[in-house]
């Protein structure tokens, strides 16, 4: 089939972007979308210009590193990641609008490339229970029902993708940052710390410029891992217990 | 040179125990003086960086991509083998340890496996208390499963996303120490040569993704953890970044390269659907616990798998049903993969291509009803439809092997050392302890198992020994002379301006490689792929297009590097290939196999570990051997019968 | 020893502000913000039922007698106008922090897509709030210069109310006026039918069990007090009541 593309070209950080248009003939339905970009790149080096850069790695639905924003749809319009998009999702003749995550907190590196390492230190403030390696219990100690593991895995499957952000009106984070405070407020061992945890991740969201969830549930829908908002009210619970009833302690230092 | 494997003496159960008193510790006030580099951050790497970190060493971090939690490991599906015995079934760290030196075909060392399956208990009590949300029973245990080649259930899943939670746990403990201030990562950034100075690793160049710049950084040691090369066949299951660079440039600067030609074909992949394919998704093994593997009795030409109900009963060929009766489809990867390939050489594949066979779960489906094959593998299910199109709840899937995995990598010690000191190799990126076949839900277990429970030990010892004040500074003229090397090759990248993009090389080094050096291989092949090689590494360096700038985010320059490196190392493959002349394990020579074409083993000569030393540009590598001992099990023909 | 144990009751002077951040964090944290909205707006829901209630009281359609009965309750006891300060106060609130938040979180998003196909279970009036709210804000000016102010003003002045009752047939005989109220009751019940439900996903109440009645109530309140209200100009300007 025959396609055109509009696609969000910007050269570097700093540079403007705009809009270039592209054909691409020859386009087969088994093609996953990347593929297709992978054939139109492989066009555009022959005749010398510069590749459409865009993210990419596993190819295979889970690392969460492909993006785009594709037809007013994070991944597309179907509720997958791009690499597990194929074009047989779209129509022959069809003009299809490729464009970067867009959101402050996510800036444009290159053409549909975006910097998400603000996800990184929003995990890095309090995402990860507070054990070293080795001395831990035995796996079988804590018994943990059904219910709950898999509660808690259905919130850990998020891949950090930022189709939320993407999605979202407010480019809010909260259905990313959420889903992990959820694994660790629904699993024992992650009771210890999750007061702090909630206020240290959401602090950090803050800081990093994502918007606030007015709970349009955008991101629900269109999260390739169909993470639920329910995950963002468990998020708010923790939040205000967190912030009602959380105190500090100083400890004085010292020994034997 | 002599190869020392350091295997600690003493009893097999006893050897860990003893060889981490032995080893010397680092002073707690002291630790805080030591640089580690760690080089990719998947299980292995990821693992490694924050137990130091936690241990009190300053370390920095390196991944290619834009965040740690990318890195490969997170695809893997199937799940974690520990010998828990939680099931009562017999298991034992000692039954891991047989299953996994007789399911590598004797071709890895007793002592490293042994290790392996004694720390694997550990493991998962760690990655609970991480809190990875692994699978578990009403009762609220933790629930296990039987994977492919083992008789117990002893794997540990999170659905069919094990890889993914493990490393996220991997991910988590990181964070934790970046946020402590003990682990500096550098996202987007590529390692592109290890600094040796006195002969031990002394630091690396790196090239930062998004502005180009190269730059040098030292430490005490240098911790290769950058998985393996099966990306060295173009289509493969790894990820597109997944590249051998690291281990290759580490290789050119004195390490040695283990069992280069060892790779694991997986036997449920989605086939190829056209020139386009960019890679293949690899469908979890744990499919072959209820799917049955089919191919009609006389060959359907194009059969296509919504036609499949046509084929009655009666003219379906459940080909390892019929060949191994006690292991029936769950026999081991090399096994179920080559006895496809067969199947497909016999004109009796399916699909459009003939390439693939049916993995059909309408039995499962008949037994077990709908609900329960969803909640077991419902989300490879919709992975599969959502590539193919086809329904596997209506229909039976088509599956062909692909390039999965790869047991070779730099040769290692019993402490992940390389044989340049200071310079550690971790989780697939060593060739250590699989031999030469892997076993389903290992890869993640010894990812692990390096990086927590192997590394924080032996590299405390390899520190302690030379002290802190023996470190070598970035503006050692050896720094510099390694990053005017680095910038000469890329700007000789990007000078070529051939004809010919770094994705045309890599598609014909791809082809290459699956024909010769793929899933069954013999001397006349090989030797043609050898020359083709050679062939194409030149051309590669007087036509290749190489668009952009070295000073920017530039996709194709990072491919160009890493294909370069990939041609250098097939030739490698090959040389391995042709020098093992026996099959073993993923390795099938044709000229070595029993009447009935299994693969046959010669122990007599071949009970080494190939070790190859570079010598130069264009010269051919010397191969080293690295005797294994066998004390504790009896080396046996492998049967699945 | 007193000292100490003064410091376990009471904390020590240098953690007071630590353990105060806490109310900085429910003014300024996104979450906090959110709080402050979800509250405010349930209270103001609840004024809602009141308000609705005795202004329904025209429906009994006896020249305004049950009405301005209650009404002069409402707008001499003590008790009541002592709460009419935090009902001002929740109105405000819930306009400055809405304003705001509009402003931070179009502020997330410096330059927007080109296109936009938002996924049909995002409904459009829940992205509209910040758009509901302004209309609603305008409605408020209006209405409250119609009632509340002058009402207010001459309580002040004169100590006494007008006669509401007669105020609103004069003001409902404008049927430009009336369809001014209508509109505003329309942009009231698409405000509150995402605001309900979305007040108890905020305060973290949500849960499976409860989730269907929830969304029936909110429903339910958003489809009759709009209409209720709505109901109140076009009766008194068709002469449904006289």
């Amino acid at each position: 089939m025959k396609l055109t593309l509009k696609v969000w070209r910007q050269k570097n950080k700093e540079a403007k972007g705009e809009f270039k248009t592209y054909q691409a003939d020859h386009v087969s339905t088994d093609m996953s979308f990347l593929e297709m970009l992978d054939v139109l790149n492989t066009s555009l080096i022959k005749k010398g210009e510069d590749p459409i850069h865009f993210d990419h790695d596993c190819r295979e639905g889970i690392c969460g590193m492909c993006s785009l924003y594709i037809n007013g749809h994070p991944h597309g319009p179907l509720q997958t990641t791009t690499c597990q998009l194929h074009m047989r999702t779209f129509k022959d003749g069809e003009t299809i609008t490729i464009e970067p995550w867009r959101a402050g907190a996510f800036p444009v590196i290159k053409d549909l490339v975006v910097d998400r390492t603000a996800f990184d230190r929003i995990q890095q403030a309090g995402g990860y229970v507070s054990v070293n390696t080795g001395g831990v219990p035995d796996a079988n100690v804590i018994p943990i029902p059904k219910k709950v593991a898999d509660e808690a895995f259905d919130a850990a499957a998020c891949i950090g993708c930022g189709a939320c952000v993407a999605a979202c009106k407010n480019a809010s984070a909260m259905l990313f940052v959420s889903a992990k405070v959820s694994q660790f407020a629904l699993l024992p061992q992650g009771h210890a710390e999750r007061k702090e945890r909630v206020e240290k991740m959401v602090a950090q969201m803050d800081a990093e410029g994502f918007g606030s969830c007015t709970n349009t549930k955008a991101c629900e829908a269109e999260c390739p891992k169909g993470i639920s908002v329910t995950n963002i009210a468990r998020m708010n619970r923790e939040y205000l217990s967190a912030m009602f009833t959380n105190y500090k302690v100083e400890v004085g230092g010292g020994g034997d | 040179m002599k190869l020392d494997s350091k295997i600690p003496d003493g009893p097999l159960a006893e050897k860990w125990t003893k060889h981490k008193f032995n080893l010397k510790l680092v002073n707690p006030a002291n630790k805080r003086k030591y640089e580690v580099i760690v080089v990719g951050t998947g299980l292995a790497g990821a693992s490694a960086a924050a137990s130091l970190g936690e241990l009190g060493y300053n370390v920095k971090a390196f991944c290619f991509q834009d965040s740690p939690r990318r890195a490969h490991s997170i695809a893997a599906q199937g799940g974690i083998n520990a010998a828990k015995n939680y099931q009562n079934d017999g298991d034992s760290i000692h039954r891991l340890f047989y299953d996994t030196i007789k399911g590598g075909d004797y071709r890895a060392r007793e002592g490293n496996v042994y290790r392996l399956a004694e720390v694997s208990v550990d493991i998962i009590d760690q990655c609970v208390a991480q809190g990875v949300p692994f699978a578990r029973e009403y009762g609220g245990l933790l629930a296990n499963r039987s994977f492919g080649g083992a008789q117990v259930s002893r794997t540990f899943y999170a659905r069919g996303q094990t890889g993914q939670q493990l490393l996220l746990g991997a991910y988590s403990a990181l964070n934790r120490q970046i946020a402590n201030g003990k682990v500096k990562m550098y996202s987007r950034t590529e390692m592109l040569d290890v600094v040796v100075v006195d002969g031990k690793a002394r630091g690396i160049i790196t090239r930062d993704l998004i502005t180009g710049k190269i730059e040098s950084h030292s430490a005490h040691a240098v911790l290769l953890c950058t998985g393996g090369y099966g990306n060295v066949f173009y289509l493969s299951t790894n990820a597109k970044g997944s590249n051998v660079t690291a281990a290759w440039r580490a290789h050119k600067k004195g390490a040695l390269f283990g069992n280069p030609c060892f790779t694991q074909i997986h036997p449920t992949c989605i086939p190829v659907s056209g020139d386009h394919q960019s890679k293949l998704t690899l469908m979890s093994e744990s499919l072959r616990n209820d799917g049955r593997v089919w191919v009609p009795k006389v060959a359907h030409k194009g059969l296509k798998a919504k036609d499949a109900q046509s084929i009655p009963e009666a003219d379906r060929d459940y080909f390892l049903e019929r060949k191994y009766p006690s292991f029936g489809n769950l026999v081991p990867r090399d096994v179920a993969s080559r006895n496809a390939k067969m199947m497909c050489d016999e004109g009796r594949g399916v699909g459009p291509t003939g390439l693939a066979v049916f993995l059909d779960f309408s039995d499962a489906i008949k037994r077990d009803g709908r609900k329960t094959i969803e909640s077991k593998y419902g989300n490879l299910f919709d992975m599969y439809k959502q590539i193919t199109g086809d329904n596997p709840y209506e229909m039976p899937m088509m599956i062909y092997p692909a390039v999965h995995y790869t047991m070779g990598g730099l040769w290692v010690d019993y402490n992940l050392s390389t044989n340049i000191p200071g310079l550690y190799a971790l989780g697939e990126a060593n060739f250590s302890d699989h031999g030469a076949n892997r076993l389903g839900a290992s890869a993640l277990m010894q990812g692990l198992a390096d990086g927590y429970f192997v590394i924080p030990y032996t590299l405390g010892d390899y520190l302690a020994n030379i002290g802190w004040n023996d470190k070598v500074g970035t503006d050692h003229p050896a720094f510099k002379e390694a990053m005017d090397a680095v910038n000469a090759r890329v700007n000789k990248l990007l000078s070529i301006k051939g004809k010919k993009t770094v994705d045309e090389f890599h598609r014909e080094l791809g082809l290459t490689m699956w024909e010769y050096c793929g899933m069954s291989r013999n001397e006349a092949g090989l030797k043609i792929a050898k020359k083709k090689i050679q062939d194409l590494k030149a051309e590669f360096w007087q036509n290749v297009d190489v668009l952009g700038s070295a000073n920017e985010l530039n996709m194709e320059l990072e491919k160009a590097g890493r294909v370069a490196d990939f041609i250098e190392l097939g030739e490698l493959m090959v040389d391995d290939a042709l020098a093992r002349a026996e099959s073993c394990g993923g390795h099938f020579r044709e000229e070595s196999q029993t009447p009935e074409g299994e693969a046959l083993r010669k122990d007599d000569e071949y009970a080494f570990v190939s070790a190859w030393e570079y010598k130069g540009e264009n010269q051919p590598e010397e191969l080293h051997k690295e005797e294994l001992k066998f004390e504790n099990v009896k080396l046996t023909q492998r049967s699945y019968k | 020893m007193f000292c100490k144990s003064l410091t376990s009751i009471f904390g020590s002077h240098q953690k007071f502000p630590n353990n105060m951040k806490w109310v900085i964090d429910l003014f300024t944290s996104s979450l906090g913000r959110k709080l402050i909205m979800a509250l405010t707006g349930l209270f103001l829901i609840s004024f809602l039922v009141i308000h609705c209630t005795i202004n329904a009281m025209i429906f009994y359609n006896d020249n305004g007698e049950t009405f301005s009965h209650w009404g002069h309750f409402m707008g001499t006891n003590p008790i009541i106008r002592t709460l009419e300060i935090g009902l001002v106060a929740g109105f405000l609130f819930h306009i400055v922090q809405g304003l705001m938040l509009v402003k931070s979180n179009s502020a997330a998003r410096p330059v927007s897509y080109s296109v936009a196909a938002p996924p049909p279970q995002s409904t459009w009036y829940s992205r509209s709030m910040g758009l509901l709210g302004t209309l609603l804000l305008l409605f408020l000016i209006m209405h409250t210069a119609h009632f509340w102010i002058p009402n207010r003003a001459n309580q002040f002045a004169h100590g006494e109310e007008l006669p509401l009752y007669s105020k609103m047939q004069d003001v409902f005989s404008n049927p430009l006026i009336v369809v001014l109220y209508v509109a505003g009751c329309v942009s009231l019940f698409w405000h509150l039918l995402h605001g309900f439900a979305s007040a108890f996903q905020t305060l973290g109440l949500n849960h499976q069990k409860y989730n269907g009645l929830i969304s029936f109530v909110g429903t339910a309140f958003s489809i009759v007090v709009p209409l209720i209200f709505a109901l109140m100009p076009i009766a008194i300007y068709l002469k449904w009541i006289n």
